[in-house]
């Protein structure tokens, strides 16, 4: 084992999986030569030659649409956006074609892409580069959507998302990045798809979250935990399939939830997670289930960005008010 | 059934001014020494505004930036031939325009430093505001352009964008509708040879991009980017052209990105240094030099005294850039529609609350 950041736990995600699979091509702007704008492909393109690796035009349509092209023939392609902002010129391919392959044709041909995409806030970029756009994604029946937390979850679950049979959105908080190391496993680490994973245990309340917010939402769990308040904290890590059974089995313990996310407010996946809880777990609710979130406001160039970005003291007032109820 | 050839086609190349100084009096397009000596001072305030953005960046003061250096001679040449009445649809890459345009240089350093205040058009300019997602914007500026024929204004259109735009969708359906409908538009592509690392010839199989015109039933052309006349020359017939009501042009501007892609890029990684060294050779600022000092005497005192100028201008828009008092967040609410929500209001009155109780803390 080796200490690594989400990065380079991606790049060996990536390497291992070409190494096994012959078939598996890398497609994207810059991800040869330059290794990516965050040098996630870095080296790839020396290993497996440019065949392999392949720096496409600037297309991103272009590079969705012929992926799934190559997915239904045979092919496994892993395909890298550079920002999520700029994954919407994709969009129809990925709502229209992607998603709706198999059942379209009525399990004949299939799509096996995945496609990578840093995504979120925090990292003080210029317009478009901060987007958590996330739910478009989830409200498309037939794609997956992965978000990872940390560098050794990043390879897990890379790894299970190129082995998947379907479609899978696999964004990369841009933010935690290179802000975290940890010992991620040299082999074969494959985190099943569509579980949720649980930090800690606690009996006062749940904090539900993903991907960069979990940090934060760790360092509240921990200032709860100095008052004397136990709180579970879940990383959803596959936002779709969302793992319910998870969720409602610990809300049911704790009978408050607090659900924290970069994403703006409205339609945001946290008012997905409040629903469902009020479906199944409303007898078991001690208090309101609260949403901590950005605003309803695209991200604010990186002046102003901390004012929209959820932070800690947000999350432990949102805990204290739930408790407090 | 013999074959036959059903149409044939060519790419003209425009250079008027050639690398070591010398024009091409045939093709003059009748500048006198004032404008020609403007076209210099403008392309050297480009310059000053540009190595200094990069020196705010290096200390912190901006955001990321992407440099304009090798291509001052397609924006001052292609800005000269525009009209304040026509409209622009800019890239990220052209802050030359927009200066000549009559954008304060203090918004775009504000842009760039992560303040949205910059990117405020004045009331009195017909320019879109810069498009970071690339090639979006060449539909809109088709929008623009259908809209002025549309209501008869004499009004001409250009979209700027760089040779990696020419890949998307958005360029194709864009230059498709100009044709169809014979709008009053030019697009001005700037060829600098690179997307970030990736080269030319990993966007095109084609000889040129002027010739993506044809696919689309008009004219376009290729003309030396690092020489202002001809890209003076090339605009200003091909805008005239499209107020005339007769359609659309491209014009490929060979030129060339000297520097890194952005602040946040380093070139080094795909590029050669021999590469640059060439284009170096090519810059656009010594050529038009070289030729005002073979025309008009243009001395080293001369240089000197428009240098000097040129950082003043450039120092003044610093020291405004920094005056400016730190923006509201709360703003961030206020122009999403032109009349709040009740959710927008609401979330406003917490940030309201939450920044008030900062305050106290403090
Ligand atoms: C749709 C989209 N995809 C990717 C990017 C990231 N990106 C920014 S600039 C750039 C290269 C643009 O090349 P070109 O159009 O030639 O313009 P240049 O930067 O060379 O002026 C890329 C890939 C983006 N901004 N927008």
């Amino acid at each position: 084992m080796s200490k690594l950041n989400v990065v380079q736990a991606i790049n060996q995600a990536l390497r291992h999986e070409m190494e096994r699979n012959p078939d598996l091509i890398l497609m994207g702007e810059d991800i040869g030569k330059d290794g990516g704008v965050f040098r996630v492909t870095e080296g790839l393109i020396d290993q497996f030659g440019e065949r392999r690796v392949v720096d496409t035009p600037l297309s991103e349509s272009g590079i969705v649409g012929v992926a799934i092209g190559m997915a239904a023939y045979g092919l496994t392609p892993v395909v890298e956006i550079q920002f999520m902002g700029f994954l919407y010129a994709a969009m129809e391919q990925l709502i229209s074609h992607a998603a709706r392959l198999r059942t379209r044709t009525r399990g004949r041909y299939t799509c096996p892409i995945v496609v990578r995409t840093p995504y979120g806030g925090g990292i003080h970029a210029p317009e478009h580069h901060s987007e958590s756009t996330e739910a478009f994604f989830v409200h498309t029946p037939g794609l997956k959507v992965v978000v990872p937390s940390t560098p050794a979850e990043a390879k897990g679950l890379m790894l299970s998302a190129i082995r998947d049979p379907d479609p899978v959105i696999f964004l990369e908080p841009a933010k935690i990045y290179r802000a975290i190391k940890e010992e991620v496993p040299e082999g074969d680490n494959a985190i099943p798809l569509g579980e949720a994973r649980l930090l800690t245990e606690g009996k006062d309340l749940t904090l539900i979250t993903w991907g960069a917010m979990l940090h934060p939402t760790l360092k509240a769990a921990d200032r709860m935990a100095e008052k004397g308040v136990e709180a579970e904290v879940i990383d959803l890590r596959t936002l779709s399939p969302l793992d319910s059974a998870t969720i409602i089995r610990s809300v049911e313990k704790t009978g408050r939830a607090v659900i924290i996310h970069e994403a703006p407010k409205t339609c945001g996946l946290g008012a997905e997670i409040a629903a469902r809880l009020c479906e199944e777990a409303l007898l078991s609710l001690e208090a309101p289930v609260a949403r901590v979130t950005g605003f309803d406001t695209p991200i604010p160039l990186p002046k102003n960005e901390k004012y929209y970005l959820p932070d800690v003291d947000q999350i432990v007032e949102a805990a204290e008010q739930a408790v407090g109820f | 059934m013999p074959k036959k050839v059903v149409h044939e086609f060519k790419v003209e190349f425009l250079q008027i001014l050639d690398e070591a100084g010398r024009v091409d009096r045939a093709l003059w397009p009748g500048l006198d020494e004032k404008e020609i000596k403007g076209f210099y001072e403008s392309m050297v305030l480009i310059r000053t505004f540009d190595e200094k953005a990069l020196n705010l960046q290096r200390e912190g003061r901006l955001g990321t930036y992407a440099s304009v250096q090798g291509q001052e001679a397609a924006q001052v040449g292609s800005a000269a031939a525009l009209r304040p009445s026509d409209w622009i649809f800019p890239a990220f890459r052209e802050p030359g325009v927009s200066i000549l345009r009559g954008l304060p240089m203090r918004m775009i350093y504000q842009y760039w430093s992560g303040d949205e205040r910059g990117s405020a058009i004045p009331e009195d300019q017909h320019d879109f505001p810069i498009a970071i997602p690339v090639g979006t914007h060449i539909p809109h500026a088709v929008g623009a352009a259908w809209a002025a024929q549309f209501k008869g204004d004499p009004v001409a259109v250009a979209a700027f964008f760089g040779d990696g735009a020419t890949s998307k969708g958005d360029f194709h359906e864009g230059l498709n509708f100009a044709g169809v409908f014979r709008l009053p538009i030019v697009f001005i592509c700037q060829n600098n040879h690179w997307a970030i690392s990736v080269p030319l010839s990993r966007q095109t199989a084609a000889a040129t991009l002027a010739q993506k015109a044809i696919a689309y039933g008009f004219e376009g052309i290729q003309v030396d980017g690092n020489d202002v006349f001809a890209v003076y020359t090339a605009a200003k017939n091909a805008l005239e052209k499209a107020r005339r009501g007769e359609g659309p042009t491209l014009i490929e501007c060979y030129t060339y990105r000297l520097s890194d892609h952005t602040t946040a890029d380093d070139a080094s990684r795909y590029r050669k240094v021999e590469e640059v060294a060439t284009w170096r050779k090519k810059d656009p600022i010594v050529r038009l030099r070289a030729f005002l000092e073979r025309e008009y005497r243009w001395s080293e005192a001369d240089e000197q005294v428009l240098r000097r100028q040129m950082q003043e201008r450039v120092a003044a828009a610093v020291h405004e850039f920094e005056a400016v008092p730190p923006q509201d967040p709360q703003t961030m609410f206020d122009l999403l529609y032109a009349t709040p929500t009740p959710d927008l209001i609401r979330q406003k009155e917490i940030l309201r609350k939450r920044l008030q109780q900062k305050k106290e803390k403090e």
